[in-house]
């Protein structure tokens, strides 16, 4: 059994102009030493997906349906109680936006202290520290960091020490939202290197991210979100050598690579729908080149298609 | 100096930010600490030429394009435009200067007046400058750059308000209302970044036909490596203010001489799962601009040093063929 193995997953926002469904009948497994990615514009839901997760959804938001087994056990029904236990032991994350992640007025150290103290309880300060200054040297950054305000530390460091924090209570599973963005290259190479070195200690991850070719660089297989929807997922190699749904295609395309030929870059017209009221039968028919008719009416089902999974009527119909 | 060709000409461009400095500085006189934001920069664009300005964030990129249209003072150096002295013109000279010199902001959000409709932010131009001769003409010239910019029907998009486009939509307009003057010249800073990746192609796309079009000089600043190689003809990297590689594009992304270049390239995530990069990814994070390090800016992280002279002496930008440039001691 895999460690997280998500069925059917459906969050919506509650608003007063009704419900947002900014993740419908969402399905996908991880296991150990396993690194999955998310990929999708904003909007699609890969964040939604991960708060559901860990069960932080801000307010309004309700995970109406669905089941997250981690280890077994179904987090949608376990309690608060229970779920305090899980948060950082068991699932950790990675905030979006190093700059913001950190309270500026605490040292880091005494930041991680927290999150230590908090979820285990049972750890004395001392140990607690000792435990920091490995966990900063994993990450790539000296002990003596630790007693440094965040303003004192660069981009990169940041992103760093919240992965760190992420790591102090030796989860299970690792959520990664958005690690690259805000940084710059080199310096965001770096810390996808540092997570991808990270699979050694058997960590089972989610990388979010809009940026597929961050996502080919380190994952091992990927699921492509579009409007609250999985529309197609696999093993990375067989989604990027020949993807099969034509959002697949479209944003594959829009991606222009530094080393391949010079061509004109594609795009997708249109743009991502309004999840207050999705466009009926498959979410991406406005912005499809090969609509058909059934595309208006119908939803189509995640199929399994060889190796992967694909939500599309038109592979469906290749396929008889 | 320039050839006829050449629209645009900057040599030993400079802009020292000064830092601000509490009471007790100013009072025991410290010395004045400066930002060396550009730090003695010459290149030249071509007529129609898309030129572009790559590095990481606090090179010096968007420093750069702002002093081309004088949006800032230079400290020192020259900017010619079609070989008149823009450095030089008096403050109300800048205006006619302006009709040709026109300029994309990042932000979508921040660069549109959200108290104004559509054919009011696409028309100022022509207000400011005065350009036509009656307010039928103006209506007619405002409809024709919307539909430029593939904002179709035009009259649907004529009296909304930016909070009612979406970001893709938002960016159009502005380059609707940099096109409206017909400028020369044309600088962009980063106009896709804030955009989402499926629609970004798109705009990118009618940018280049429209500076085909109009055989504009674009100047596109970018910190994304892949897009500057699919957009430019010519790229110059930047570091700590200063030119450290410029060339070709294909050239700079193919056969990159700089370490910096070799090592920024080398970094850019490929979106092939099959060709992982086998490169070290080098050490280190751009350094304060305020004491930028002695010598070669790079030398600090530079995996390819030669020697002392690295940390001492400052490489110049030579010519090693073809119009490549580079400025490190290994090819002195």
């Amino acid at each position: 059994m895999a460690m997280l193995d998500v069925q059917d997953l459906t969050t919506h926002y509650l608003t007063v102009r009704g419900p947002v469904r900014a993740v419908d009948d969402v399905s996908f497994q991880v296991d150990k030493g396993e690194m999955m990615g998310l990929a999708g514009e904003s909007g699609c839901g890969k964040t939604t997906v991960a708060l559901s997760l860990l069960k932080i959804l801000p307010q309004g938001g309700k995970i109406l349906g669905g089941k997250i087994l981690f280890k077994g056990d179904d987090l949608v029904k376990v309690n608060e109680k229970k779920m305090r236990d899980i948060r950082w032991k068991g699932i950790s994350i990675v905030f979006q936006g190093a700059m913001n992640a950190l309270n500026p007025v605490y040292k880091v150290g005494d930041q991680i202290v927290e999150a230590i103290s908090l979820h285990e309880p049972k750890v004395s300060k001392e140990e607690a520290r000792k435990r920091i200054g490995k966990l900063l040297e994993t990450v790539g950054l000296e002990r003596s960091r630790a007693d440094n305000y965040p303003h004192e530390f660069s981009g990169g460091m940041r992103q760093r020490a919240l992965i760190a924090m992420a790591l102090a209570c030796n989860p299970d599973l690792l959520i990664a939202d958005e690690p690259g963005t805000a940084l710059d290259v080199i310096v965001q190479a770096q810390v996808l290197r540092l997570l991808t070195e990270l699979k050694k200690l058997n960590l089972a991850m989610i990388m979010i991210s809009h940026d597929l070719s961050i996502i080919s660089e380190t994952c091992d297989k990927i699921a492509i979100m579009y409007a609250g929807k999985i529309v197609e997922q696999g093993d990375i190699t067989t989604i990027f050598k020949e993807p099969l749904h034509p959002y697949t295609q479209g944003l594959i395309g829009a991606f222009p690579s530094i080393k391949a030929e010079k061509r004109r870059m594609t795009s997708i017209p249109g743009f991502p729908p309004d999840l207050l009221n999705p466009p009926p039968g498959c979410r991406f028919h406005p912005r499809c080149p090969y609509v058909m008719d059934i595309c208006k009416k119908e939803e189509p089902e995640l199929l399994k298609a060889g190796k992967r999974y694909v939500a599309c009527h038109l592979v469906k119909k290749s396929m008889r | 100096m320039a050839d006829e060709k050449t629209l645009l000409e900057v040599t030993d461009l400079r802009k020292w930010f000064p830092v601000r400095k509490g009471f007790f500085e100013t009072v025991f006189s410290r010395e004045q600490k400066f930002v060396h934001a550009v730090d003695g920069i010459s290149f030249g664009i071509k007529r129609g030429e898309v030129f572009g300005l790559a590095g990481e964030s606090g090179s010096g990129k968007t420093t750069t394009g702002r002093l081309l249209l004088r949006l800032i003072e230079p400290t020192s150096g020259k900017i010619y435009f079609d070989g008149k002295d823009v450095t030089a013109l008096p403050e109300k000279g800048l205006k006619p200067l302006r009709r040709q010199m026109q300029m994309m902001f990042q932000d979508p959000y921040e660069s549109l007046n959200p108290r104004m409709t559509v054919s009011t932010i696409v028309a100022e131009p022509l207000r400011v400058q005065k350009t036509f001769s009656e307010e039928a003409e103006l209506e007619e010239r405002v409809k024709e750059a919307i539909a430029e910019v593939e904002l179709l029907p035009p009259e649907e998009f004529l009296y909304r308000f930016p909070h009612e486009l979406s970001g893709g939509q938002r960016q159009r307009v502005s380059i609707a209302r940099a096109f409206i003057l017909r400028p020369e010249f044309l600088v962009a800073d980063e106009p896709v970044s804030m955009l989402d990746v499926s629609i970004r192609a798109g705009i990118l796309n009618m940018m280049l036909d429209l500076v085909e079009k109009f055989n504009v000089s674009f100047l596109y600043i970018t910190h994304d490596m892949a897009l500057a190689r699919h957009m430019c003809d010519r790229i110059a990297i930047m570091y700590l203010g200063k030119i450290m590689e410029m060339g070709v594009a294909e050239k700079i992304v193919y056969e990159p001489l700089h370490p910096y270049t070799k090592a920024l390239i080398s970094a850019v995530p490929l979106p092939d799962p099959t060709s992982k990069r086998s490169e070290t990814v080098i050490p280190g994070e751009i350094p304060s601009p305020i004491s930028p390090p002695p010598g070669c800016r790079f030398h600090t992280r530079c995996p390819a040093k030669i020697g002392k002279i690295c940390s001492t002496k400052e490489p110049t930008l030579i010519d090693v063929g073809d119009g490549h440039y580079v400025a490190c001691h290994k090819y002195t």
